[in-house]
């Protein structure tokens, strides 16, 4: 039995005073994609038949790799805030919600990490 | 867990048939959702059949008939039958509006009346709305001013400043908007829904109430506020033809605005 006032009920623990970089990042992150995006497909277009050395050649370039980076970065960091808000609105038992953001927040940093450290190995190493 | 199942209680049986009085000549089905919490069973769907020629227009008319005439257990909130008080929200034919100002004649068919969804349910129609009024409470609908004024002397504020409350002020505080909500359906306990919010903005934008930032501050949650993704239900079912989800908006745009 639990003796509380309707109105500490709805105020809960108060606010948590944060909430705007979310909400902000996810709309930036998503309008960036716009032009990320068609870069992207048109690169791949382009590169789609080429031979392996016009690959590597095409990732040498600076814009190119750059480009790559910033679609794979932001691309993951905009998945990311997208399967946080999933989470936080349909899994209420604090235990599971929290093992699955960490899962995904790891998951994210842990594909970013791998991409940036491929990408860079290609145009650099390549 | 994520629940992907109704619990057992929610399943809604068929109920009882009240069948039209002999002679009846404009007949309109009606069925509405029943349940006391005497009856250790579960939600039943009754069946009403009325005869329109001696039927008021409006749902509530109908409602209203059936507990005078036929069943006087109907349990249902109403008030001041032309849509100002908001007593009689409930959901009609899938929508949520207010009994009152909802022709019968816009509905197709039998008219399914159902309480307010996702509110646990006192009796019948009669939602339990404690918890929607505490969170009204908690965004104290009332002018906070620091600005001392002489007695007698009003806080002025021009016509251009008064018309920012239209479309705020007009709300009536029947939850059709909150209880149209997934967000809310799912995460009330912490999310404000967005009656409250438009209660909130109604303050926010008012030009004599100098707490702006205090209940800017109050909100910026990711919960009480940033749990609205935008779905507009809210604003497709207002029976005020208001528009809660500009209002959610427009606070999110004064949050980014002190920061950016």
């Amino acid at each position: 039995m639990k003796f509380r006032s309707p109105l500490k009920n709805a105020r809960g623990l108060g606010s948590a005073n944060e909430g705007l970089s979310h909400w902000w990042l996810q709309r930036i992150s998503a309008v960036a994609l716009i032009p990320l995006c068609l870069w992207f497909v048109y690169s791949l277009l382009a590169i789609f038949a080429a031979p392996y050395g016009a690959v590597i050649s095409w990732f040498g370039s600076p814009l190119n790799s750059s480009l790559m980076l910033l679609f794979v970065l932001v691309s993951l960091y905009h998945g990311q805030t997208g399967i946080q808000v999933v989470i936080e609105d349909y899994i209420h038992t604090k235990s599971v919600s929290m093992t699955l953001l960490l899962l995904v927040k790891g998951g994210s940093l842990l594909l970013a990490v791998v991409s940036v450290v491929s990408i860079l190995k290609v145009a650099i190493g390549g | 867990m994520a629940e992907f199942t109704l619990p057992a209680n929610s399943k809604i049986k068929k109920g009882r048939h009240f069948p039209a009085p002999e002679g009846s000549k404009n007949v309109k089905k009606f069925n509405i959702y029943r349940w006391a919490p005497e009856d250790e069973d579960n939600p039943s769907l009754d069946f009403y059949e009325l005869d329109m020629d001696t039927c008021g227009p409006m749902v509530l008319d109908a409602i209203i008939k059936i507990k005078n005439e036929i069943d006087p257990t109907l349990t249902f909130r109403r008030s001041c039958r032309e849509g100002i008080c908001g007593s009689c929200a409930m959901n009609i034919d899938g929508t949520n509006t207010l009994a009152c100002i909802k022709a019968i004649s816009d509905c197709k068919g039998a008219v399914k009346i159902y309480p307010l969804p996702h509110m646990p349910v006192v009796k019948d129609l009669v939602p339990d709305m404690t918890h929607f009024y505490a969170q009204y409470a908690s965004i104290k609908p009332w002018l906070k001013s620091d600005t001392p004024v002489s007695p007698g002397k009003e806080r002025l504020q021009s016509k251009e400043d008064r018309s920012k409350l239209d479309g705020l002020y007009e709300c009536i505080m029947c939850a059709c908007c909150s209880t149209s909500c997934p967000s809310y359906w799912w995460n009330s306990d912490r999310y404000l829904g967005p009656a409250v919010l438009l209660q909130a903005y109604r303050w926010i934008v008012d030009s004599r109430d100098d707490a702006t930032g205090d209940r800017l501050d109050e909100l910026e949650d990711p919960f009480k506020l940033y749990r609205c993704h935008t779905i507009m239900n809210c604003t497709n079912t207002c029976p005020k033809d208001l528009n809660p989800g500009k209002a959610i908006g427009e606070i999110k745009k004064l949050i980014a605005e002190r920061a950016l």
